[in-house]
């Protein structure tokens, strides 16, 4: 009971964050400049007198304000997050239609980027003034500093015309429609150049966190004491300096999950990935607004649910949280 | 890192080393401060590539007074011709649009970077001197800021309020600041117990005097790097936008020439690439700098390593 206290009130927590999106929803369409219903339908294509009208009487434009948040919020509740007139199609289906798309691409990327950043972090800690030390200073600041929409163009650019071995668009050969293992590994081609890039800045980002991590933890007493009852370095950097390192990655690597969302975006759009940044690019370029609102609540519910995990995973590998004795 | 440190005495307890700085009279710190950047190759590194970025996109347009939206050309001239750096799919002056876009681009950074700072540090100061409900209800604000993807919320608000560099200015304000009113938050809620404050408190200095002269000063160095950093985020963003087709289509910035020139790239290569190279060459000079302005105010991290 003691350890599940904190955690339903992080689920409280994130219930309020919830509404409070919701709520932001509704006053971005009523304070975007014109008439909400235009904003709803999406103003591309002129929506017809018919569809407007329709759109006044489900939403009940007519009515206070107040009644029409209340009316939206219980909406939301039961799923209805509006629907795409572009794409004909209710936004919540269109939205769980693209998220494994973007699922498999996000968590490509971040294992990718976990696995060589903490590997290249780890490596260069050991020897802080060495040449591989120096060489993922760099890496680190270049990996930042280059936007990931044009590290994808580049590579796109290099894969398409000069050196075409991999696909550099879309998540499978639509010429050649496979099955099973075939489908897989087609997938899997597809998705190499797109993860790639995400990963690209987050290798960047982590093999700097975990140097600095890593180097403090091998500073720390307890390691002294490892090594002074004669463990091998070996064990004395994975086993105990390690696990401690490992510690302030995991929530940044939670914390990020917005942010590597957002790289989503870019990435899918540069190589057509069907997921969810595509479909926030393509409703952009359509004024699609529901659509767009809806990813941008179904991204918060997102983060909020990684946010969550992190916090869970949190109390796991650090014992000092779950038992408040930190 | 010996002769520089005021280590020349004997080793003096842990806990003045934690003093803050500016608790020593005269300006001897920002000197020191100086000394220490200059002394930092990749910081002076970063530093001369700016000004060479400032300074070819102030004084370029005047050199080489070519319109960028003006067609000068055939589309999709090589570079190396006429013009030099060829035309994109238009065939506008690529160099031209190279020159003039980088005053917006930086423009964008620069004043976006103020925005997220005053309102990051405004938020974390209140939250982090006045504490208990102020600080629980203005961290509550800031953590459902953060629980929105910024790009995404960003794209929301400049399709909604339309494509205009100001709207996208504050735009990324509005999605950036969050990380720096932590920050902020943090060294406040460290400094407001200190005994220079105590003293000035019961000196009779009110909380925004408290506030904005005493604890702020001695804030700073943390939210100088946190703001240098945000200049480069901030260009990263608007060139993310703008790739995504929201730029404002009347003025020429170098997220806007990819974003035009995105479809054309297998074509005119060159048209992305120059762009997007300095975009990276401007991120990566600020990072440098911002990195070299941390070791340069934060000596004794840097002895550490």
């Amino acid at each position: 009971m003691k350890t599940l206290r904190p955690l339903l009130r992080a689920m409280l927590n994130s219930l309020g964050l919830l509404v409070a999106v919701v709520v932001l929803n509704f006053v971005l369409i009523h304070a975007a400049p014109g008439d909400p219903a235009q904003v709803i339908a999406g103003e591309m294509g002129g929506a017809s007198p018919r569809i407007m009208a329709q759109i006044r009487a489900e939403y009940g434009l007519d009515r206070s304000e107040g009644a029409q948040l209340i009316d939206y919020l219980d909406k939301v509740a039961h799923g209805n997050l509006g629907f795409s007139f572009y794409f004909n199609e209710p936004v919540l289906r269109l939205v769980f239609s693209r998220l494994p798309a973007t699922m498999l691409l996000i968590l490509t990327a971040l294992v990718l980027a976990v696995l060589i950043g903490a590997g290249l972090g780890i490596v260069s800690a050991r020897r802080p003034h060495g040449l591989l030390n120096q060489i993922v200073s760099v890496i680190s600041i270049a990996g930042y500093a280059a936007p990931v929409f044009w590290t994808g163009l580049m590579l796109l650019v290099l894969f398409a015309s000069i050196w075409p071995v991999l696909p550099v668009a879309g998540m499978d050969d639509p010429a050649y429609p496979s099955t099973g293992l075939a489908h897989i590994a087609d997938v899997a081609k597809h998705l190499v150049l797109p993860a790639t890039t995400l990963a690209i800045v987050y290798v960047a980002q982590y093999s700097r966190f975990m140097r600095a991590s890593m180097i403090e933890a091998l500073q720390a007493d307890y390691v002294r004491t490892a090594r002074a009852k004669g463990l091998p370095e070996r064990r004395v950097v994975l086993k105990h300096a390690l696990r401690n390192a490992l510690i302030p990655l995991v929530t940044i690597v939670g914390l990020q999950f917005g942010q590597i969302f957002a790289g989503a975006v870019l990435v899918e759009t540069v190589f057509a990935w069907p997921g969810l940044g595509r479909l926030a690019f393509d409703s952009i370029l359509r004024r699609d607004y529901p659509t767009l609102l809806g990813i941008l609540l179904f991204s918060a519910i997102l983060v909020i649910v990684a946010n969550l995990i992190t916090d869970v995973v949190y109390r796991v590998i650090d014992p000092r949280i779950r038992t408040g004795r930190a | 890192m010996s002769a520089t440190t005021a280590s020349a005495t004997p080793p003096r307890p842990a806990v003045l080393a934690d003093e803050p700085q500016a608790a020593r009279p005269g300006h001897a710190p920002v000197v020191e401060a100086v000394r220490l950047y200059i002394r930092n190759p990749a910081g002076m590194f970063g530093l001369v590539i700016f000004f060479c970025l400032v300074a070819a996109t102030l004084i370029g347009p005047y050199l080489y007074p070519v319109d960028p939206f003006d067609i000068v050309g055939a589309p999709f001239t090589l570079p190396g011709g006429d013009p030099i750096l060829g035309t994109d799919y238009l065939g506008r002056d690529v160099l031209a649009g190279l020159l003039h876009g980088g005053r917006a681009s930086m423009t964008v950074g620069v004043v976006a970077a103020g925005i997220t700072i005053f309102i990051g540090v405004t938020i974390g100061a209140f939250a982090g001197y006045f504490g208990d409900r102020t600080d629980a209800l203005l961290m509550k604000v800031t953590e459902f800021f953060q629980v929105l993807p910024t790009l995404l919320f960003a794209m929301v608000l400049v399709t909604l309020f339309g494509q205009h560099l100001s709207i996208t200015t504050i735009a990324i304000g509005i999605v950036s600041w969050p990380p720096a009113a932590r920050l902020t938050r943090a060294e406040f809620l460290r400094i407001r117990g200190l005994d220079y404050v105590k003293a000035a408190r019961a000196g009779g200095a009110g909380p925004l005097y408290l506030m904005g002269r005493v604890i702020l000063p001695n804030a700073a160095p943390p939210i100088i790097v946190a703001a240098t950093l945000a200049i480069g985020t901030a260009i990263l963003f608007e060139g993310g936008l703008s790739f995504l087709g929201l730029g404002d289509p009347n003025v020429m910035s170098w997220g806007l020439m990819l974003g035009q020139n995105r479809e054309y790239a297998l074509d005119a290569w060159w048209t992305v690439l120059l762009p997007g190279g300095a975009i990276f060459l401007a991120v990566l000079a600020i990072s440098l700098i911002g990195d070299a302005i941390n070791d340069a105010l934060n000596p004794r991290f840097r002895e550490r390593h």
